[in-house]
């Protein structure tokens, strides 16, 4: 069978699966449907989180950055991880406590004001879209290899599929189904690794082999694959720096506050029935992604050892164009891999110099999604490997879709403008925001502002720089007031926004970038992916000085802040 | 149910804050220390194919992460039955 037939069924398959699961949850027991979570185990709700959380961005794109990153992709591992300990420590059992639903109702409720949860669901929602263009990026790039069409139309195809998948909703909110979406994805993403590590190293664990030697051979992968590297003039591949020291400690930082700022995943944790479900749903949230976020690195180097040598069997033995594998021609009819023959010798001649670099074209975020064709894998893995990279993709972006429409319809409209709009109207709306959401994020998705998990760190910037300090100040402090929270936010995402738009464009609109993309005009080398940090500090820094200046908070709020901080008596959250 | 007096209340904040800072010591030398700050010189000492710091930085720093969330919510738990305001 061919490989588009075995990839239409295999992704068919999965489909009906979640489907399937979903009637068959709701069928079973109403009562389950109607506690959201509330009968489910910590495990349980773990891997649902995992499944939520882990996007295209972790699995198409991550693994891709690191293979030519090396050491410097360790900042989207790291980072991505460490947020986990922020969020089950500092965040998730207050925010059960309180026992609200939405971010912005704490922060409205928190700081007494109708004009923070504004400011707070305004933050929510620019992060939230830059979060869906990363998304849509992934999207784009699977379905146009497996349609073999190019990445635009792949772009379409995915916002369509999105849209119907978002709107469907109830897939989404049970928890069932994001249990079977976590298995096929890991599946997906675990089984070729195995089977690379194996045929590499003989050892099947990828954490084991990419440190182990080759077979049949006593040098050790990681070095050959630094000798391989360095030979064709590119960095070493394990101790290669991205950007300078301090890039890589504030990228790390901006990333792991952001993944403990991001709305869609603090939501999980309100749905849990104690707090000390909340503290360990985290923790089982974390051990399912790091059976992904440690295969990773293995994938990512095994991938870049056997491109290597697939383009260059041996030294100075190049490959000729005209015996290019299938994997290359599929994938150059996408855009997103070019050659061209620059000396005119039919070979293709990969080198990190420029002038004589004829891959003039390796889209990062092709590498995972490469990987099984080119290590030969069979044709059943690569489409398991589609399937998993599409459930990664369109469950984080539906997700992602119900936190912006639910800011909308239920923070903004019957929250603040709107109080008496019926339940039907406010349905309505959440389903106009959902469409105009997926087209604004399609269209800029058409000029990426990166690679997939670039783009998506860039959302973990905006929410580090505003949605993390205020939840923080809230939870720790009892002296910030509105005005500080306030201020705080606006002046933290502000920086952001034009440190980011300065460098990548006005809403990521190539051309309109005032100071170029161009690393000498970064602040201190930091690159806009990584400022999130810096606005986090600005956030702080504003919040105290102008709450100092003014009048503290009243009593009641001061108590609300005493009565998160005690774990017992969930039921009596409401009583604030 | 809530804490039985004021001080109670003060000395669990107390402990709960001690606990968590100290956690974060943890988290913080592993990642941003052992995986940035100090990873050129923990690359000097090899464990089995991977240079230690680059461990640290793509496999340890992840490994030690779950440790230390279980490693939270077991001493939580026991602080919380220590003044009675656990859930049970």
């Amino acid at each position: 069978m061919d490989l588009r037939t075995l990839t239409y069924i295999v992704v068919g398959a999965t489909f009906v699966l979640y489907i399937g699961i979903a009637i068959w949850a709701r069928a079973g027991s109403t009562k389950e449907f109607y506690v959201a979570g509330g009968g489910v185990h910590p495990v349980a709700n773990g891997m649902a989180t995992a499944a939520d959380w882990m996007s295209a961005a972790s699995f198409i794109s991550m693994a891709g950055l690191i293979a030519f990153m090396g050491y410097g992709g360790s900042v989207f591992l790291m980072g991505w991880t460490g947020g986990f300990v922020i969020l089950a420590m500092l965040l998730a059992p207050y925010l059960r406590k309180y026992g609200k639903f939405t971010v912005p109702e704490f922060i409205g409720d928190r700081f007494y004001s109708r004009k923070a949860r504004v400011v707070a669901v305004i933050c929510l929602i620019i992060c939230s879209v830059t979060y869906v263009i990363g998304q849509m990026k992934g999207v784009g790039v699977a379905f146009s290899r497996f349609l073999e069409v190019s990445y635009e139309v792949g772009l379409l195809i995915g916002m369509v599929i999105v849209f119907f998948y978002a709107v469907l909703g109830g897939m989404k909110g049970i928890t069932y189904t994001q249990i079977a979406q976590y298995c096929v994805l890991i599946l997906a993403y675990t089984i070729p690794a195995i089977f690379i590590s194996f045929n590499l190293t003989g050892n099947p664990l990828p954490q084991l082999g990419l440190g182990s030697t080759l077979s049949g051979t006593d040098v050790f992968l990681l070095d050959k694959l630094d000798q391989v590297v360095t030979e064709l003039g590119f960095a070493e591949y394990t101790t290669n720096v991205r950007g300078s020291t301090l890039n890589m400690f504030v990228y790390t930082l901006s990333l792991m506050i952001g993944t403990a700022g991001l709305p869609h995943v603090i939501i999980r944790f309100f749905t849990v029935p104690k707090v000390k479900d909340a503290r360990s749903s985290a923790g089982w949230a974390l051990v399912f992604i790091t059976i992904l976020y440690t295969t990773a690195p293995a994938v990512a180097g095994m991938a870049r050892l056997n491109l290597m040598q697939t383009i260059e069997p041996e030294p100075g033995q190049y490959l000729a164009y005209d015996e290019r594998p299938q994997w290359f021609k599929n994938w150059e009819k996408t855009g997103l891999l070019g050659f061209e023959d620059k000396n005119g010798d039919g070979l293709i001649q990969y080198s990190a110099n420029a002038e004589t670099n004829e891959m003039v074209k390796i889209d990062n975020d092709i590498m995972v999604l490469a990987n099984p064709e080119i290590a030969k894998l069979p044709n059943w893995i690569i489409a398991l490997v589609a399937a998993g990279g599409l459930a990664a993709a369109l469950s984080t972006a539906a997700g992602l879709l119900l936190a912006i429409s639910s800011a909308i319809s239920h923070d903004l409209l019957k929250g603040v403008f709107m109080p008496n709009i019926s339940e039907k109207a406010e349905l309505n709306a959440s389903r106009i925001a959902m469409a105009f959401a997926i087209a604004g994020a399609g269209y800029l998705g058409f000029n990426p502002p990166g690679f997939a998990a670039g783009t998506v760190a860039l959302a973990f910037g905006l929410a580090a720089s505003s949605i993390f300090p205020a939840l923080m100040m809230g939870i720790f402090s009892k002296r910030v007031n509105k005005e500080g929270a306030i201020a705080g936010m606006v002046a933290g995402i502000t920086v952001t926004l034009l440190y980011v738009f300065q460098h990548k464009g006005i809403m990521f609109i190539p051309g309109t970038e005032f100071l170029g993309g161009m690393s000498p005009n970064w602040f201190l080398g930091i690159e806009p992916n990584a400022f999130g940090a810096i606005g986090a500090v600005i956030n702080f820094a504003v919040a105290y000085g102008v709450s100092n200046a003014t009048e503290a908070p009243p009593q009641e709020v001061q108590d609300l802040v005493e009565h998160i901080r005690v774990p017992s008596g969930v039921a009596e959250a409401h009583d604030h | 149910m809530a804490f039985k007096s004021e001080e109670d209340a003060k000395a669990y904040w107390k402990e709960n804050l001690s606990l968590v800072v100290k956690l974060f010591i943890v988290w913080f030398v592993v990642s941003f220390g052992c995986g940035i700050l100090l990873v050129d010189l923990l690359n000097t000492i090899p464990l089995g194919g991977y240079k230690l710091g680059f461990w640290f930085a793509q496999q340890g720093a992840i490994y030690t992460f779950v440790v230390l969330i279980f490693v939270y919510t077991i001493k939580m738990g026991q602080l919380d039955r220590k003044y009675g305001v656990d859930d049970e």
